[in-house]
């Protein structure tokens, strides 16, 4: 049962009338509404929509760092809503990888540190956990700059370190936002060229939010969020 | 241990507020030290008093000295084992900014009723022999550097004029509470030096009792007899003199003690509002790292270790710097207080009162990062 339905159909994503409703003092803000989505492992998806669709909402919902009001959200075999805070914690080191449109690196941390910081988690000896960071800095060529502060990279590298931390515990589910958001044209391309080849080489299932159509083009699929409501 | 690299970080963020941190941890924890130094170093007296010891004064003041005759009365009381006697002189060496605890005193009784004075046998036969010979302790022979056989001015305010000792042994004491830092010299060349009006007076008598609950039964005794004589004495047990000493200076402990909770209260505030002030400036980095999948408890422990090595390494400093300062320090306060130095215990207390810092300090940052919901601390980033 662990991989559950979705998992039968292929479904690495499922997400069943899912409702997200935010409240500010005494007032409801609903943010989905009625979200039902099904998301192949493998695939490559863009999320679109106007500034408060929801995008970033379903994307933290399927990343586990937020719950919905309403409805079930499956993901890697897990019905998120169910699990509490310590397990699900556990499960986004094991199952998610996170990108964010401003990097989110940790200042104090060099390029090195910031990407072995999901593999602190683990068991992995030092020097396990050494080889794999150097290894996921070579995927986004950056070995060479392990032992640089953030502040002393550009943002497509800065964005390429969090990228490399993304991936480094290979996890099943890659998702960002707004990853160009923050980038010139040439290292926007740069990094959606990376994505592409997360998907395409290593299989990573990847989510995407952006505003961006040329970035959404580099998707396999692209799907629209207006006031809450998914459209095709 | 692997998370000590990240901690270690997150401290150096900040070099500046990390030192005046650990610093202002380090001043307060070392004034504890030193206040309760100055506690333990007053009750020094009290913890070498010997049970089987008594004093006896004039029972209006310290100030009123006894007739030298009350000696042979005192020795025929029932219970009493042996007399001694002395005056404190008052003096002080070379210069009034050198002053310690000078006692001319009967040289033969002395050991008697004083067995925690350790001298060997011939310095002992030499400072018996001769009028003007003194003995003085370690530490005080170590602070001004003397050597047996050194001539010793001392000027007496008490006891106008000056005196030269010649010293004649050095004593070392048994118990590490009892003083090293006095001089002892011959009550008869005192005596002797004194006109007519003051001779044959005497400052205090110690009285060696047969047992410690022979003690109020006989200092009973010895105050009933001198009752109604023109100097009427005042007898306790030697701990119970010491403690009245102290109290003539106010309730000193209480004040110590107040001071110290103040300040260490004080910085701990500071601290706690310096560690929140971290917390809160990396928000977003606490959300990023729970959006790794480091859980809630990884989380409060990370924030509350940080607090926790910023105390340690404040108390690490400031007592360690007491300990070695107290060490070496030959600070009597005037003689006040002639065993100055800090005991292990309140070195302990110190470093206690760190972690518990550290816990308190870090007990608020740590619940509040744990707590923190990370979808609403990226949005507001965003």
């Amino acid at each position: 049962m662990a991989n559950g339905i979705a998992a039968a159909n292929g479904s690495l994503i499922s997400l069943h009338d899912v409702h997200k409703v935010y409240h500010r003092d005494k007032i409801e803000i609903p943010v989905l509404a009625g979200i039902n989505l099904e998301v192949k492992r493998g695939e490559f998806l863009a999320l679109m929509g106007p500034s408060g669709s929801g995008k970033s909402t379903l994307l933290n919902l399927i990343g586990g760092i937020d719950k919905a009001t309403r409805g079930d959200v499956r993901v890697a075999g897990e019905s998120l809503g169910a699990l509490k805070d310590s397990k699900l914690a556990a499960w986004r080191a094991r199952h998610v990888g996170f990108i964010f449109q401003l990097y989110n690196l940790i200042p104090v941390l060099t390029a090195f540190q910031n990407v072995e910081l999901p593999l602190l988690l683990t068991r992995l000896s030092g020097a396990d956990r050494k080889k794999r960071v150097h290894l996921a800095l070579q995927l986004v060529g950056l070995d060479g700059r392990a032992g640089h502060l953030p502040r002393q990279l550009s943002g497509g590298e800065e964005q390429r370190v969090a990228i490399a931390r993304a991936i480094v515990a290979d996890p099943t589910l890659l998702v960002a936002d707004e990853p160009t958001g923050d980038l010139d044209a040439k290292n926007a391309d740069e990094i959606l060229v990376l994505l592409q080849r997360l998907n395409r080489e290593m299989g990573k299932t990847i989510l995407m939010v952006t505003h961006d159509p040329h970035a959404a083009e580099r998707a396999q699929k692209t799907l629209h969020l207006d006031k809450g409501v998914l459209k095709s | 241990m692997k998370y000590m690299r990240l901690i270690l970080a997150h401290l150096l963020r900040s070099k500046r507020r990390t030192f005046l941190t650990i610093s202002s941890i380090a001043i307060a924890l070392f004034l504890f030290c030193t206040l309760r130094t100055v506690m333990t170093s007053l009750d020094a007296g009290i913890r070498a008093s010997d049970a089987t010891r008594l004093v006896v004064r004039h029972a209006a003041s310290l100030v009123f000295p006894l007739p030298l005759a009350y000696k042979e009365r005192l020795e025929r009381v029932p219970g009493v084992e042996r007399v001694s006697w002395g005056n404190w002189f008052g003096g002080y060496y070379q210069d009034p900014k050198n002053q310690f605890t000078q006692f001319a005193v009967d040289p033969v009784s002395l050991f008697d009723l004083f067995p925690e004075l350790l001298l060997s046998a011939p310095q002992r036969e030499t400072f018996l022999g001769e009028r003007t010979a003194c003995i003085a302790g370690k530490a005080l022979v170590a602070k001004y550097g003397w050597k047996v056989g050194d001539v010793i001015p001392i000027t007496g305010t008490i006891y106008p004029g000056e005196w030269r000792l010649t010293l004649r042994g050095i004593y070392t004491a048994s118990t590490p509470d009892a003083d090293e830092n006095t001089i002892f010299f011959h009550w008869d060349y005192l005596n002797e030096v004194m006109p007519e009006p003051r001779k044959n007076w005497v400052g205090i008598y110690w009285v060696r009792v047969g047992s410690a609950t022979d003690a109020p039964a006989v200092s009973g005794r010895i105050d009933a007899i001198y009752e109604n004589s023109p100097q009427p004495t005042k007898t306790e047990t030697e701990k119970a003199f010491q403690a009245g000493f102290i109290q003539m200076m106010g309730n000193v402990s209480l004040l110590l003690t107040i001071l110290g909770s103040a300040i260490v209260f004080a910085i701990m505030l500071v601290t706690i509002n310096t560690m929140m002030m971290a917390a809160r400036e990396r928000t977003t980095e606490i959300a990023v790292l729970k959006t790794l999948g480091f859980d809630d408890g990884l989380i409060l422990r990370l924030v509350a270790a940080e607090s926790m090595i910023l105390s340690l390494a404040g108390g690490i400093l400031g007592c360690g710097i007491a300990f070695l300062l107290f060490r070496r320090l030959d600070f009597t306060a005037g003689g006040m207080i002639p065993n100055f130095r800090m005991l292990p215990g309140t070195l302990g207390m110190g470093l206690l009162l760190a972690v518990l810092m550290g816990l308190l300090s870090g007990l608020a940052p740590a619940v509040q990062a744990a707590r923190l919901q990370i979808a609403g601390a990226l949005r507001k980033v965003a």
